[in-house]
């Protein structure tokens, strides 16, 4: 079913790759299987076309056409002048990757408290194997429909790894920048990060998307997650690749009992970016929060899709998606609830809002419930339209001019989502990064 | 010169003709109050004066201290001096009350090529017109509008006239909603407010506000038309006999 000259790409690389014996852990058994799965698994279902009902209003055409080479290691390291921290070159803990590979020297890691292990995932899979063989692959299990993990299970050669033990917390936000650095060629890389939280530990990840140069890149990442019981995770991203840049990302998180799992991501960059994210509600009360902001322009394209299970009694989600689009910006939302047959007592809710600034600019919201148990409290909703005449006017009356008006208008709009990150400093640069966007000439 | 000249103004919003010929002039310094009843086309007025979108003029003009206003956008009224406070104000979440004055008032004094104000400064003078309109300082730091209750949005419209200085101020029914006490500070604060260079437009039901803002001509607007106009007595008058006399006035 799947063409063959799309994959073939692909499938090479795979060859060529094993065939050299450069793929890291090639002597796991463990992990030579699901990388053989992974590639068998990528050759059956091919790349995603809109008749996959999950990939329906996301189109990876373009992406198909592109000839991409799989990134290099061992690249010069690149300068981050151009590239602004979300929290600051002094403040907290820093874990750079370019085209999806450590850059060391970059980073900043001797701070971190004992018991926090963050370290690239080609390093652990010699120092903590043990520790990779019980998650990666496992977290993600049961999700055989999903090509974009296999080729990345397949292709995976670096990428980040969080062990926090037991009780302990990480008072600072680790900020994970990662590069996509292409001058020429098209370029791909397949990502795999790990994130253990270990029973009552506590965590702040946030991850800082960019690029540099102007060549296309396709990172396709794949990130499993598991918060221990009473453990809190806030996981934040930033996407701010350049309008060159793909980026799919797939995210599979297991939260145990009296665990939180609080995200949030903001797309303001991309060519085109898909975040797949799915989170497991295991042990009861479990929560989580899955928040997410965006602003396309030009002929940027958006898709969130989510998906969260409520296995057990007495958990809860809150989800809030946002965004703006102007130009042929075009934004998806899918957000699936699914509520088991023993999870008695869920509370979750879920709402998609879009404002559309321009005539051509598109939201395609797909909000679902899928409810087994029948004692639930859960709601969904989505809203699309324009900018409120009224209070444009209100503002405007005051003697602020249109383009403002309209940029404050986004603010408060967005802000709403934004206000729900733990941390302040991380809230005024998120906000910052929203209000750059606005204040860029529209198209 | 007139502060404004209004000469036979007709406006419609969706094909419905609502101001239907309308003329006022008003003087610098000078304060002229509307009266009218529901629907007769005050806030109509208001809006078409600061330029809302929806309404289409379709004859007449109206001069703001000489100057045609009909062609342009709301934020150069703005900058030219006139301001409307709202019947119904807006909430916006997320933006302070000083972080909006702010705005506004750059935006103003970059419009007329003035530099920015001292932000320090700006914000002690807010919290002093605070005080003098009796709101508590801590709506500075809230949310425009946001969980305002009816009368505490009235008196933040009357703060940002404050703040902004306008030439020419419309207050749309910005009586309504307050009790007796914030009335008297409200109408306290706009008294403060008047003085030879700056002109005020009040429109209200109630000719109580009129005993505290004491307006230099009174007008009675019926179906998108002034029908009378006179001194503060025709408030009075009004008040005892209603409108009925009026309208069959316009009507005929
Ligand atoms: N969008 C609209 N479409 C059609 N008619 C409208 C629209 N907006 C206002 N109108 C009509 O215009 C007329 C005048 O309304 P306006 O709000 O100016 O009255 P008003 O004198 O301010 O009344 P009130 O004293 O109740 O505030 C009313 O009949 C109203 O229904
Ligand atoms: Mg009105």
């Amino acid at each position: 079913m799947a063409s063959e000259s799309a994959l073939e790409p692909f499938t090479e690389q795979y060859e060529a790759l094993t065939g050299a014996g450069t793929l890291p852990g090639d002597a796991l058994p463990w992990l030579k299987r699901l990388r053989e799965e992974g590639i068998q698994r990528f050759g059956e279902l091919g790349i995603p076309t809109p008749k996959v009902e999950v990939w329906k209003y996301t189109n990876l055409r373009a992406l198909e056409r592109t000839a991409f080479q799989p990134a290099a290691g061992g690249t010069a390291t690149p300068s981050l002048d151009t590239v602004p921290s979300l929290i600051g070159e002094q403040a907290g803990h820093r874990i750079v990757f370019v085209n999806g590979r450590l850059h060391a020297d970059l980073s900043r890691l001797d701070r971190l408290p004992d018991g926090a292990r963050l370290t690239s995932f080609a390093k652990a899979l010699d120092e903590d194997p043990g520790l990779l063989s019980d998650h990666v692959g496992r977290i993600a299990e049961g999700h055989d429909d999903q090509a974009m993990y296999h080729l990345n299970s397949a292709l995976m050669q670096d990428g980040l790894v969080l062990h926090v033990r037991g009780g302990v917390k990480v008072e600072e936000p680790i900020e994970v920048v990662s590069v996509a650095a292409a001058d020429g060629e098209p370029l791909s890389w397949h990502p795999r990060h790990l994130i253990v939280l270990d029973p009552d530990s506590e965590a702040t990840l946030v991850e800082n998307h960019v690029s540099l140069g102007g060549g296309a890149t396709f990172a396709n990442a794949v990130t499993e997650i598991t918060v221990g019981a009473g453990a809190r995770l806030h996981h934040y991203k930033l996407q701010d690749e350049a309008t060159t840049a793909f980026h799919i990302h797939t995210l599979h998180g297991r939260v145990g009992e009296n665990a939180f799992y609080d995200g949030f991501g903001l797309t303001v960059g991309g060519k085109l970016t898909r975040n797949d994210l799915h989170l497991r509600l295991e042990g009861s009360f479990s929560d989580a929060r899955l928040n997410g902001a965006y602003l396309q322009r030009g002929k940027q394209h958006c898709d969130n899709t989510t998906l969260i299970e409520h296995c057990v009694p007495d958990t809860t989600c809150r989800e809030v998606y946002k965004g703006a689009l102007e130009g042929k910006g075009r934004a998806v939302f899918q957000g699936k609830l699914h509520v088991h047959p023993d999870a008695q007592r869920t509370d979750g809710h879920q709402l998609s809002q879009a404002l559309l600034l321009s005539e051509e600019a598109e939201i395609d919201a797909k909000p679902e419930l899928e409810i087994y148990a029948d004692d639930v409290k859960c709601s969904h909703g989505s809203t699309a339209g324009e900018l409120e005449k009224t209070a444009l006017f209100y503002l405007r009356s005051r003697g602020i001019p249109y383009p403002v008006a309209r940029r404050i208008m986004v603010e408060s709009f967005l802000g709403g989502v934004v206000e729900e990150i733990t941390t302040e400093s991380l809230r005024t640069a998120f906000m910052e990064r929203i209000t750059n966007w606005l204040s860029q000439a529209s198209d | 010169m007139s502060m404004l000249e209004i000469k036979n103004l007709r406006a419609e919003i969706e094909g419905q003709e609502i101001l239907k010929g309308l003329n006022l002039s008003i003087g610098p310094g000078e304060v002229h109050a509307i009266m009218g009843p529901n629907g007769s086309g005050k806030s109509t007025l208001a809006h078409v004066l600061t330029g809302r979108e929806g309404y289409e003029v379709t004859g007449g003009e109206v001069l703001f201290q000489g100057r045609n206003v009909l062609e342009m956008e709301p934020e150069e009224r703005a900058a030219l001096g006139m301001f409307l406070a709202f019947q119904y104000p807006v909430e916006i979440p997320g933006v302070t009350m000083t972080t909006f004055l702010k705005e506004a008032v750059n935006s103003i004094r970059k419009a007329r090529g003035e530099k920015e104000i001292d932000a320090l400064q700006f914000t002690k003078e807010l919290r002093e017109r605070c005080k003098l309109l009796n709101i508590s300082q801590d709506m500075l730091r809230r949310s425009v509008n946001t969980g305002f209750s009816g009368g505490e949005k009235k008196r933040a419209e009357v703060l940002q006239m404050a703040a902004l200085e306008p030439k020419l101020a419309i207050l749309d029914e910005t009586d309504s909603g307050l009790d007796i006490d914030a009335l008297k500070t409200v109408s306290d604060g706009v008294n403060r407010l008047r003085s030879p260079e700056r002109s005020m437009l009040v429109i209200t039901h109630y000719q109580r506000l009129l005993n505290y803002i004491v307006p230099d001509r009174v007008h009675v607007m019926v179906r998108g038309q002034i029908v009378k106009s006179g001194d503060k007595n025709l408030a009075l008058q009004l008040e005892e006999q209603g409108y009925a006399e009026f309208a069959e006035e316009a009507a005929a």
